[in-house]
């Protein structure tokens, strides 16, 4: 069982490597990342420094070359996967927002929400009880039963914020949140990513290019030519 | 577990109903194209039950009276009349011709019949049976007449006085029933030109104008202009006698052709609509691979343009079965709308067609089943494409 020293996500020496021989891209070299319960950090790199495959590292969904990821203190990659059910494993234990909310356009604002609970086995009715609880703490319960499509952009980046906490994941992996927002909605955003952080005692990564929101992380990972650099902000 | 096959087609309905409407007008070509061939059997079955008979006598080495010309001499079923099995045996004359009604062509099948025998039309469902020896008519109620009104065949016209529903030829062409010697008359009659030429032939020869026979060239004027041909004899047999027994009996000693029910019965359904059931079941074919291939192509694009929602379903830890599961319902959902859609329009345009279209419900399930297939095959496409979707494409970059 973790405790609040263990990281929620550790990442020793990750590495990834796109082709092989004379064409072989080395993406990542050796990636170092520790991050806390309850911590929101940022990852910033230009276009091409690796930060798309670190997050799909992360996300389970590409297979790290070498390397070791622990999440709550499990290793659950070192050299191979250690976990049999990466599906499961990003259904249970990672939660995704992506730069653009990607919401499943055929279900309602609730069972957007509730769909990962359901995934995860839970009843119809507890799943929408758990998705109606996040709507009313990102204050979109007013749209509960909308149309996605229905929504403004701050709308839909809260509901999928509420998708991703839906399992209660102790990793979140944020990709550009506030790429579509304004100053004060991407602002907005951030701090819904604190809250949420603070409350629930997950580890938020955020991925992002937008100035207005950097000096928001305490702790800011830059990543060039697959390597990450740590630096505090505040 | 929330349906996410039934919310997209709530959610995109109206694409949903209207692609229904196109496979549902396209099942229903084929339902229809069924019900044509079913109803071709059904007349081919349904003459041969009206005709009452066991046995059909035609002119030897024929497959009359339906399948093929066959002329008999009209006393010959007096001859079979003797042939112990024989309950009763009754002349028929059978001919195909256009009749006018209301200034409009229709075709018929004029019946010459003996009343109270074989041959005559069964039960009626409006005004009497014919009961004078000349000129009046039973019709079936597909050919449009009314009781009491008159019908011309050749040169005279006959009263209808009855009509009978489902008494169809082979080729579903409503029966006008006359009587059997109306009907020779009929039949073998030539319009006056041909008989005063054929007169005149007759008398330009030497062999029948023969100054010193007298009454020997009218003698064969007469029988030149009168008819003593039928086209068939109808037998019933006796009860506990043998149809085929008897059948055997009649070509064996009276040099003439006698098929049982089940002889005609391979005549009229296999031999003589053989090459439409072809047609029909090619055109079926044809139709199931176009339905196919439509249902495919529409569940393909559909599932192509769901391919971001696809990868962060499958990013967020949805299955691949229940993804192929999604894809299979809205497939087999978009066959039951057209199944629904295409077996409503072919019961309501049945009857409008101008032959029978039987609709059986066995072949309402047959085409269920073959939806079922069709649309699980046209759905593979789109599965194969939904699960090659990456869940990594979720992620930008």
């Amino acid at each position: 069982m973790a405790d609040n020293t263990t990281p929620a996500i550790e990442l020793r020496g990750l590495c990834k490597r796109y082709g092989s021989g004379d064409t072989a891209v080395d993406a990542l070299k050796g990636v170092d990342m520790r991050i806390a319960p309850g911590e929101v950090v940022g990852l910033v790199g230009p276009s091409g420094s690796g930060k798309s495959t670190l997050l799909k590292c992360l996300g389970a969904v590409i297979d790290p070359t070498a390397g070791q990821m622990f999440l709550g203190g499990e290793a659950i990659f070192d050299e191979v996967w250690k976990v049999k059910d990466l599906r499961t494993l990003r259904r249970d234990r990672i939660g995704f927002v992506f730069q653009a909310p990607y919401l499943i356009p055929f279900l309602d604002v609730t069972d957007n929400v509730a769909l990962l609970p359901m995934l995860a086995g839970k009843s119809n009715k507890e799943a929408r009880r758990r998705a109606l609880e996040l709507l009313e703490a990102l204050d979109v319960a007013h749209r509960a039963k909308s149309n996605p499509a229905l929504l403004s952009g701050g709308e839909q980046q809260r509901v999928s914020i509420a998708r991703a906490l839906a399992n209660n994941p102790p990793v979140i992996l944020a990709d550009e949140p506030t790429a579509p927002l304004d100053g004060e909605r991407a602002l907005a955003v951030v701090k819904i990513l604190n809250d949420m952080a603070q409350q629930h005692q997950t580890a938020i990564i955020v991925v992002t290019h937008d100035e207005k929101i950097i000096p928001t992380f305490k702790r800011l990972y830059h990543i060039r030519d697959g390597k990450t650099y740590e630096e505090a902000v505040s | 577990m929330i349906s996410l096959a039934a919310r997209d087609i709530a959610h995109s309905w109206s694409k949903y109903v209207l692609t229904g409407i196109g496979l549902g007008l396209l099942i229903g070509v084929t339902l229809s194209m069924a019900g044509i061939f079913r109803g071709m059997v059904d007349d081919a079955q349904v003459l041969l039950r009206n005709s009452q008979a066991d046995v059909w006598v035609v002119q030897k080495d024929t497959q009359g009276p339906y399948a093929e010309s066959s002329s008999l001499p009209d006393d010959v079923y007096r001859s079979i009349l003797g042939m112990p099995g024989v309950q009763q045996a009754a002349n028929v004359t059978y001919f195909t011709m256009q009749v006018q009604h209301q200034g409009k062509d229709t075709r018929v099948m004029v019946v010459g019949f003996e009343s109270g025998q074989p041959g005559a039309p069964p039960s009626l469902i409006a005004g009497r049976h014919v009961t004078r020896s000349h000129y009046e008519a039973v019709a079936d109620v597909k050919a449009g007449f009314k009781l009491g009104e008159k019908i011309r065949i050749r040169r005279n016209e006959y009263t209808i006085v009855g009509l009978s529903q489902r008494t169809v030829s082979s080729g579903g062409d409503p029966m006008v029933f006359i009587p059997l010697a109306d009907a020779q008359a009929a039949q073998f009659q030539k319009n006056n030109d041909a008989i005063v030429s054929g007169r005149e032939r007759t008398a330009a020869n030497p062999a029948f104008n023969r100054p010193n026979v007298p009454g020997l060239l009218e003698a064969v004027q007469m029988s030149q202009t009168t008819s003593h041909n039928v086209n068939a004899v109808l037998v019933q047999v006796r009860a506990r006698w043998d149809a085929a027994q008897l059948a055997a009996d009649i070509q064996r000693w009276k040099h003439l052709q006698a098929y049982t029910y089940a002889d005609m019965e391979e005549i009229s359904v296999k031999k003589l609509i053989a090459t439409s059931a072809k047609q029909i079941g090619l055109f079926l074919v044809i139709l199931t691979i176009v339905s196919t291939a439509i249902v495919s192509f529409i569940i393909y694009t559909m599932t192509l343009g769901k391919i971001r929602e696809i990868a962060v379903l499958k990013l967020i830890g949805t299955r691949n079965s229940t993804i192929s599961w999604m894809i299979l319902q809205e497939s087999l959902g978009l066959g039951l709308v057209g199944f629904i859609i295409g077996k409503t329009v072919a019961t309501l345009w049945a009857p409008v067609f101008p032959k029978y279209v039987l609709l059986l419900p066995l072949d309402a399930v047959l085409g269920l089943l073959v939806i079922v297939v069709v649309c699980t095959l046209a759905s593979v496409m789109a599965i194969r494409a939904a699960l090659k979707v990456d869940p990594a494409e979720a992620i930008g970059g």
